[in-house]
């Protein structure tokens, strides 16, 4: 019977990980169309390649290609095959090298997320023009890059480097990643110290009597309060009252260290408590005091579990999403944030994101972040294990 | 469950219960007074008055329960970690009284060491587990005198020539009776002038138990020695003097080879005879 539920339940988990890798799995290559951008002296004036016209250049490069196409309507279908995207690396690329100007250079430049699809498999050429989000030009036109070679999958580094964006080929987790790791590293900072403290003081030196009791019934039932209500305490106390940034880290670091300290001070006196009392017993019996035996034997002893319910407690508040969308994480926010008080987003908020965007290709891009979100925790909690067998004694 | 002392006949006379011996010696190195001792509202140790001489060995035997533990916990107030426990009474070393107002435990801990029923080590290095004590205390103004103090340690507690060349290994790597002399090293270490052993035998095999005791006979020469024991052998091996203590009365003090070859007391005979126990 158990042996049934246990299996039933690595099935259900198995056929999870199987859902989520096979279709996030294509996120992680990209399409990429090669072409060969002539940097012309016209186009490009030394004195202000700032502001150049780089869409024009790719453009122009297109119609160059395709000299056939001659009404705007198909002139703008044809330059829909490439994203916009492909206009700032050109510009990028002749910012770190002026000299290129005046050059044909050959880029592979990110193509559209509709062509992304297509050669992915995820747009079916059988159906109806109507119904299907490229025409029979560009269909042909695709096919014809292809055969020339001009078309490529390869690895999506946009995925990892750059920030959310509307367009699906540019978008990216590092900016939510960033904006996690801010928000954990406020977390950690302060709910370790605070939680270790709070637990070596209840559990060794508070008295006990009415008012401890009430802390520690109080301490059991914040563990159970559901994340949001943190997310609404935050939004009330640190947004409204004390008027700091909506949607940063600090914020959100702030909220999650409130959810996350009940789970580190249970965990650190659970620790505590597996001290044996001989060690606290023969401390005193060399004549430590009591502050001597605390700190010299029972908290290195007690510091490994502590720091795995540290981790197991992060790791939940690496997954949390509730309480972020109540102080304004969930903004679409496309700069890497660059310190604890720049809007951001967070992991899980970015998947939140992007499972609500209608583009086919945010699909995959969903579920390549989930992968992502759960490496970290696997990581995480094989550290948590790691660190309770390497530090696991026998008294 | 009624009171034992009630459904006993012998011990419904608070006269039956009043030490028999002499109590006092030349010289003490401590003398206890009219010391009761509570644990919430329960009574462990009745009025007991004992000396403890210099250099000589006191072994404390009788039934399991009897406050044999509770009344050597009293003697470097180890009891002050039990919430529940209150002591009264005079314990008096050095001319101070121990349980008098601002005495600092912390000292007295160092004068009055403890040995406990289980090796217990620190999960460190041997060397760690023998330098703390002198660490905390101050008793070394350099590594060269640590090394030394460690040192003579270990070998008044007849471990050294055994760990000499691992002392970097954990104390908790040892065998039950080398861990337990280590104990007894990390005691010697802050120069106590009274070492209280809580059956420091009862974790270990007859071997280890016979070195413990020759040390405990070498270390009589520099310490006064405290020792609970639950076998009556170890007890006439090792004291020079016996105390028997009954549902918390001290019943009967003496001379260790008298108190076993002609006890005075009823109760006490009846317990070394095995009728009871
Ligand atoms: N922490 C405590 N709280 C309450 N009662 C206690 C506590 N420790 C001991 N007692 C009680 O005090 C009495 C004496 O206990 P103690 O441990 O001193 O006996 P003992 O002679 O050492 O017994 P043993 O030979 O089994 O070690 C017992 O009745 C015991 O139940
Ligand atoms: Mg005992």
């Amino acid at each position: 019977m158990g042996l049934a539920a246990i299996l039933a339940s690595l099935a259900f988990l198995s056929l999870l990980f199987i859902s989520i890798i096979g279709k996030g799995y294509t996120a992680f290559w990209q399409t990429y169309v090669r072409l060969d951008v002539h940097l012309s002296a016209d186009q490009l004036d030394r004195t202000e390649l700032e502001t150049a016209d780089y869409p024009g250049i790719v453009k122009k490069t297109l119609r160059s290609m395709f000299p056939e196409v001659k009404s705007r309507g198909d002139k703008r279908k044809l330059y829909a095959l490439i994203s916009s995207g492909a206009a700032f690396q050109i510009r990028e690329m002749v910012l770190e090298d002026p000299d290129l100007v005046g050059k044909t250079v050959s880029v592979w430049v990110p193509a559209d997320d509709d062509v992304d699809m297509l050669v992915k498999g995820h747009i079916e050429r059988d159906v109806p023009e109507e119904a299907r989000r490229l025409t029979d030009k560009q269909l042909a036109w695709v096919d014809a890059l292809t055969g020339e070679g001009r078309v490529e999958k390869r690895f999506n580094r946009t995925l990892f480097t750059h920030g959310d964006s509307r367009e699906p080929e540019l978008a990216g987790i590092w900016g939510a990643t960033v904006g996690s790791f801010l928000t954990l590293a406020i977390t950690l900072l302060l709910s370790f110290p605070i939680g270790v403290a709070s637990a070596v003081y209840l559990e060794e030196f508070a008295p006990k009597n009415r008012w401890t009791d009430l802390i520690e019934v109080n301490i059991n039932n914040l563990a159970a309060v559901p994340s949001i209500v943190f997310g609404l305490l935050g939004l009330a106390v640190f947004l409204n009252f004390f008027g700091l940034p909506r949607s940063a880290p600090v914020v959100g670091g702030l909220v999650l260290t409130l959810m996350t300290l009940p789970t580190i001070i249970i965990a650190s006196r659970a620790a505590l408590l597996a001290v044996p009392p001989s060690i606290r017993e023969a401390a005193l019996g060399v004549g430590a005091s009591k502050m001597q035996t605390v700190f010299h034997h029972v908290l290195p002893l007690a510091l490994p579990g502590m720091l795995t319910g540290t981790i197991i407690g992060m790791a939940r508040a690496l997954g949390e999403t509730a309480p972020l969308l109540m102080i304004g994480m969930v903004a679409f926010i496309v700069d890497i944030p660059g310190g604890f008080t720049d809007p951001s987003t967070a992991l899980p908020v970015q998947i939140y994101l992007w499972a609500d965007s209608p583009e086919k290709a945010f699909v995959e891009r969903t579920s390549a972040a989930t992968l992502v979100l759960l490496a970290f925790l696997i990581v995480m909690n094989a550290l948590a294990v790691v660190l309770r067998r390497r530090f696991e004694r026998r008294w | 469950m009624a009171d034992p002392t009630h459904s006993d006949p012998k011990l419904i006379s608070r006269e039956k219960r009043k030490t028999v011996g002499d109590i006092t010696v030349d010289n003490p190195r401590m003398t206890c007074r009219n010391v009761n001792v509570y644990y919430g509202e329960k009574q462990a140790i009745r009025n007991v008055s004992l000396d403890i001489a210099r250099n000589e060995v006191i072994a404390m035997i009788g039934p399991s329960g009897c406050g044999k533990s509770t009344f050597i916990r009293c003697l470097n107030r180890m009891n002050d970690t039990i919430e529940s426990c209150r002591v009264e009474g005079e314990i008096i070393i050095d001319d101070v009284n121990i349980y008098g107002r601002d005495i600092d435990v912390v000292p007295l801990r160092a004068q009055v060491g403890m040995v406990f029923q289980k090796p217990n080590p620190f999960p460190k290095s041997i060397y760690e587990n023998v330098a703390y004590g002198p660490k905390i205390h101050g008793l070394s103004q350099s590594r060269a005198e640590l090394d030394e103090i460690v040192e003579t340690s270990l070998k008044k507690a007849g471990l050294w020539e055994e760990v000499k060349d691992q002392l970097e290994h954990p104390g908790t790597g040892l065998s039950g009776g080398q861990q337990q002399r280590l104990c007894i090293a990390r005691t010697i270490a802050v120069s106590p002038e009274v070492i209280l052993m809580d059956e420091p035998c009862s974790a270990l095999d007859p071997i280890a138990t016979a070195r413990i005791e020759d040390l405990i006979d070498e270390l009589r020469e520099q310490y006064s020695i405290v020792i609970v024991t639950h076998s009556m052998q170890q007890a006439s091996r090792v004291s020079q003097r016996t105390a028997y203590f009954h549902l918390g009365d001290l019943i009967e003090v003496g001379k260790t080879t008298d108190i076993f070859t002609r006890p005075k007391h009823q109760l006490t005979e009846d317990y070394i005879t095995g009728r009871f126990g």
